[in-house]
């Protein structure tokens, strides 16, 4: 079939990591990088081919009636449960997943090429590249899943490569017990996933996504009406899907794995916790987005915890003082926003323009946002630290980290024509469309990014720098710069992709236009709140920690992150480990074990007792026979009378 | 298949002639799923191939019987696989070598024996063969308090062999209709069908139970974490690995089939105790510390959900118990070939003092982070494949008791990550914390070969499931229309 050739990026990257895992050490650490990004380099030329021939081609059956065809160009049967129920192992092309396609194999690329300067000399060099293929290919298995369990396997094993990474430094404390949270936070989260898809494949028959999107009504009535706790099951079944995609896409309650997951190697936050895996859960609620505008519940579920996080994390990223931290609350609010344009997105408001709108801010922000970690990345490998108060001054020492920054600070702001400004605007506009409240909510959010972007780019590249002692930091090598510039002409250029023509929820056409009340107003909020930054932080000065004293107590719950943490040790600890694990094993060799053992001391202490009566001493038995003999007379002698 | 038992019988010098017996079986049980497909695909589909029947005891109708369905053969293979492995991982074994392996292949003489027997006597006689040397081998080769452990293991299997043995002669003496041939084979009991209600009610239970606590069913599973500490390490890979799935199997196959009534009738029991199995061992193992017990409270946990899926009754849930059968058989083979490995060096199995292995013996490292991802379910390894196969089979039933049941079940996904990754993450990664460590040596070719054909194993049924489970359900099929 045409277009099947997409099935090798997938193989590509999951041979590469066969591969490297199993003969990776006997390579040289720079055969090994080389081989892996060439390997990459030759996925991502695939993958654009295969989504631009997708978007772009003209074919027949491509487009019918102004709207792109779904294109199963693979399916084959991996397990069968029941008659109906499949799991298929397939490759489904839409545009969503033809976008991905583009969005993650850019961004893995760019972090292959980085990652040769950057993890250069570590300990483990040919496992990195092994577990980064391992990643690609899940992430690409997990966008063109034509099925839902499909993604689902797939999501497990994204979950996993995650963990794989992030515990990469595998000698340090920090890094274990980050990767092992990640692991299990989103572990709980996919439970729900699990019992979301368990319930609707339940109704529906099948687990299959064009035929739960083509006819979404059908879906959503299969269940009859049946209630659970007073919501229809479907709701149920939608939000506990929801649950899997927040955890994975870190939405509050569930976003407390990312921060820590920043432990692992900067490229990897990169790729993995900033632009692909992260977004995960954006791509589950869009592929399912027709079934999911049918159950309002559902939705508003979807908007109001994405208007919370969007909040609560631009609120944490205001006053963190480590820079992965600051991009990684900064994230989790970027994803926020994605999430709640979808959750407000209606087919009949603006024509849906909320999911393309999504989708569009989910394209910039893995590209600026990559772009961003990776001068993260290119930072602390000069100055050796995380924290900002160990950086300063450093646009003299390395200017082309300097402007990649500030493009990327611009992208995210929201500045025309950076990319973040149109995707930002669509989401804006989706927002006021459905209420006025989400309108305003998200507008505020969105100056407060721009207050603390700039906040961070103050205090890394203007501030006075600090004593580096005989070590200057310097430029990064070509391998680390190259990526930083490619991405950063990505950004400037990456919102005049016109998304309405190629990425909306019914793969028709959208009109859009840039809406100047909402647009003009974004933009007049982002340039105040970076004058507000200038003013604060241009350079070293007392205002700031004069103002964080003033509000000491808020100042503080949100440098701790509001508790989040110290709620959960609780609970897992205190709660689950203390009053459910021990009490249980406790029982378990106690009572259960005990009354085995008890069992076992009666019958021993009985036949000792009985044992007696064997002793082998004549005078006992003559004992015993004589009164035996007098009883058994006894007693006849009474039934006698 | 005789020829395979015949010739592990005669397995009595050294290790050469160790290996190739189970060379010889592993060729044999290949052989066997060969002809057994080209049987199938040629269209045979009678219940049992390979049949064959020997008079042993006239007058009360006793045979050895022998067949094998698909189900069987599953559970062949994996013995198979299991007893290969254990070969090589109790390599240096000291001392009377000699001696051990023999009662290890009496061990596997019993195992096979139960799996192709069709014989309720014969089937219990193999059940037997197959206990009666857990108790030397660990009593003998074992450590730790294994006096102790290897009575306890061996007293409450006999007392739910007792049961059974009560079980099987009480459907004995109802297998035919009234004045009918009285018969020990299983399939003619399942034709006759003859077991009155109000007998199978007693019944039922009594083999139930009597299985179950082979299959460690809560409460009767205390035997479990003992034993396996005790036992060497071959044992505990064969003793966990196969003979807890005797339990389930037994289950299955005298229990549910040849009381349909009783099954529906009482299984919301069994339902409630392996369902607690499931989470009580989850739990359990959360805490402990040494790693045989978290292993083995993990199968108390995994083994409950083989007779739990066994009880959904459907035909989903059936495969999805042989799988798991398959996928816990030889991932705690895995785990327990690795803990031995790991404590043939170390000389401790208490977690708190150990960690940075990783660094020391990357090999075993490896091995063991791919174990638990297999058994904290990760796609493309075994454990995924079975779970998800009972979940979805479970989840066809729409009332609320199984509904209950299922979510609770699915709930012990994210307590095995937690076990796992804490396992995981004190042991192996992290500082070296004991610097006598340091001077280790990673694994040897021997073991080494064990861990890879495990985890062949392992990644085989989970990146092809559909190979097993249509021969799984082929079986399981017609079984389950029972209860349709």
């Amino acid at each position: 079939m045409e277009l099947s050739y997409t099935v090798a990026v997938l193989i590509i990257p999951i041979v590469m990591f066969l591969f490297l895992g199993i003969v990776g050490v006997k390579l040289s650490k720079k055969t090994a990088g080389l081989l892996g990004t060439c390997a990459m380099g030759v996925t991502t030329l695939i993958a654009y081919a295969s989504a631009l021939t997708y978007f772009f081609g003209t074919s027949q059956g491509q487009i019918v009636d102004g709207v792109r065809q779904q294109l199963e160009v693979l399916d084959i049967t991996w397990l069968q449960f029941t008659e109906n129920l499949v799991i298929k192992l397939g490759i489904l092309l839409d545009p969503i997943s033809a976008m991905m396609l583009i969005v993650i194999t850019t961004v893995s690329l760019m972090v292959h090429i980085y990652s040769l300067g950057y993890m250069d000399g570590e300990k483990g060099f040919q496992r990195y590249y092994a577990f980064l293929s391992l990643f690609t290919f899940s992430m690409l298995g997990l966008v063109v899943a034509t099925n839902i369990f499909q993604m689902y396997i797939f999501w497990e094993l994204v979950g996993v490569s995650s963990y794989l990474l992030i515990g990469f430094y595998y000698t340090l404390p920090a890094a274990v017990s980050a990767s092992k949270k990640a692991f299990i936070v989103t572990r709980f989260a996919d439970l729900g996933f699990l019992l979301g898809i368990l319930i609707l494949s339940f109704y529906t028959k099948t687990f299959d996504f064009v035929t739960l999107t083509s006819n979404p009504s059908a879906a959503i009535t299969s269940a009859g009406g049946a209630t659970f706790m007073g919501c229809s099951v479907m709701a149920w079944a939608l939000t506990l899907i929801f649950m899997g995609g927040a955890g994975k896409s870190a939405m509050f309650p569930l976003h407390i794995w990312l921060p820590d997951a920043m432990e692992g190697p900067t490229p990897v936050s990169a790729l993995i916790h900033a632009a692909t895996m992260v977004v995960a859960g954006v791509y589950l609620v869009a592929r399912l987005f027709p079934v999911y505008c049918l159950e309002e519940g559902t939705m508003t579920v979807i908007t109001v915890i994405g208007c919370v996080t969007a909040l609560y994390a631009a609120a944490v990223a205001c006053v963190q003082s480590d820079i992965k931290r600051v991009l990684a609350f900064s994230t989790i609010s970027q994803i926020a926003f994605m999430i709640t344009s979808l959750g407000v997105a209606r087919p009949e408001l603006h024509e849906g323009v909320g999911y393309m709108a999504s989708m569009f801010h989910l394209f910039t922000h893995a590209m600026f946002k990559a772009l961003l970690f990776l001068c993260a990345g290119a930072i602390i490998h000069a100055v050796h630290s995380n924290e900002m108060s160990k950086m300063g001054g450093l646009r003299k020492y390395m200017p082309i980290c300097n402007i990649a920054f500030l493009i990327g600070c611009l992208a995210i702001s929201g500045i025309w024509p950076f990319a973040g400004f149109f995707s930002k605007d669509e989401i804006l506009v989706a927002a006021y469309a459905n209420s006025p409240v989400w309108g305003i909510w998200l507008s505020a959010v969105a100056g407060m990014t721009a207050f603390y972007m700039f906040r961070l780019y103050y205090k890394i590249f203007w501030w006075n720098n600090p004593d580096y002692g005989h070590h200057t930091p310097h430029e990064a090598p070509m391998t680390m710069t190259f990526p930083l510039i490619f991405l950063s002409l990505v950004s400037i250029v990456a919102g005049f992709v016109p998304f309405g023509d190629l990425v909306t929820w019914n793969r028709g056409v959208l009109h859009t236009q840039i809406v100047w009340a909402v647009a003009g107003t974004s933009t007049v909020i982002a340039v105040a709140a970076i004058a507000l930054a200038t003013v604060l932080y241009y350079k070293e000065n007392p205002v700031p920690t004069k103002m964080a004293d003033a509000c000491r107590g808020l100042w503080t719950a949100a440098y701790k992150r509001f508790y989040m943490d110290e709620l959960y040790q609780f609970i897992t600890h205190k709660i689950i480990f203390a009053c459910i694990s021990r009490p249980i094993a406790w029982f378990d060799r106690r009572i259960i074990d005990g009354t085995f053992d008890l069992l076992a001391n009666v019958t021993n202490s009985a036949s000792y007792a009985v044992r007696k009566l064997q002793g082998g001493t004549i005078q006992g038995y003559v004992l015993v026979y004589i009164l035996g003999a007098a009883i058994l007379a006894a007693v006849s002698i009474i039934c006698l009378i | 298949m005789l020829g395979g038992l015949a010739l592990s019988k005669s397995v009595k010098q050294v290790r050469a002639v160790a290996v190739t017996g189970a060379t010889a079986l592993m060729a044999l049980a290949a052989y066997l799923v060969i002809e057994f497909l080209s049987l199938r695909a040629a269209g045979d589909v009678s219940p049992m191939l390979f049949t064959g029947s020997w008079t042993w005891f006239a007058p009360l109708n006793i045979n050895l019987a022998l067949g094998v369905d698909g189900i069987s053969v599953v559970m062949i293979v994996l013995s198979a696989f299991i007893v290969f492995a254990g070969v090589f991982a109790s390599w240096n074994l000291k001392p009377l070598t000699k001696e051990y392996f023999m009662w290890f292949c009496l061990l596997s003489t019993g195992v096979f024996g139960f799996f192709i027997s069709i014989d309720m006597f014969t089937m219990f006689m193999f059940y037997e063969v197959a206990l009666i040397p857990m108790y030397l081998l660990i009593g003998v080769w074992g450590s730790g308090n294994k006096n102790y452990s290897a009575m306890k293991l061996t007293l409450m299997l006999m007392g739910g062999s007792a049961f059974l043995m009560l079980g099987l002669i009480g459907i004995y003496f109802h297998s035919a209709p009234e004045g009918g041939q009285l018969t020990m084979n299983i399939l003619e009991i399942a034709e006759n069908n003859a077991i009155p209600h109000e007998w199978q009610y007693y019944l039922f239970p009594m083999t139930f139970v009597g299985f179950g606590v082979l299959g460690a069913m809560f409460p009767f599973h205390t035997w479990s974490p003992d034993g396996h500490a005790s036992a060497p390490t071959a044992v505990s890979m064969l003793h966990a690995g196969v003979l807890m799935k005797l339990g389930g199997y037994g289950c299955f196959r005298i229990a549910i089939f040849l009381m349909p009534w009783a099954t529906q009738e009482l299984s919301w029991i069994f339902l409630v105790l392996t369902g607690i199995s499931v989470v009580y061992g989850a739990f359990s193992a959360c805490v402990q510390t040494d790693l045989k017990y978290i292993n083995a409270y993990s199968s108390v946990s995994h083994c409950g959900m083989v007779l739990f899926a066994i009880l959904m009754l459907n035909t989903t849930a059936m495969t999805g118990a042989v799988l798991q059968m398959l996928s816990h058989g030889l991932m705690t083979a895995l785990f327990f070939a690795l803990i031995g490995m790991i404590y043939g060096r170390t000389h401790t199995r208490d977690i708190r003092k150990m960690g940075g292995l990783m660094q020391i013996m990357p090999f075993l490292g490896v091995g063991y982070v791919v174990a638990g991802m297999a058994s904290l379910g990760l796609p493309g390894l075994s454990g995924f494949v079975a779970e998800m196969t009972i979940f979805v089979g479970s989840f066809q039933h729409a009332d609320m008791f199984h509904r209950v049941f299922t979510v609770m079940a699915c709930c012990s996904i994210v307590i095995t990550a937690v076990y796992i990754l804490r396992v995981v993450g004190k042991i192996l990664f992290g500082a070296v914390q004991d610097e006598h460590h340091k001077t280790l040596t990673d694994a040897e070719w021997h073991e080494r070969f064990a861990v890879v054909t495990l985890i062949l194993a392992v990644a085989a049924i989970g990146c092809f499931p559909n190979f097993f489970s249509n021969i799984i359900t082929e079986a399981a099929d017609p079984i389950m229309k029972l209860f349709a």
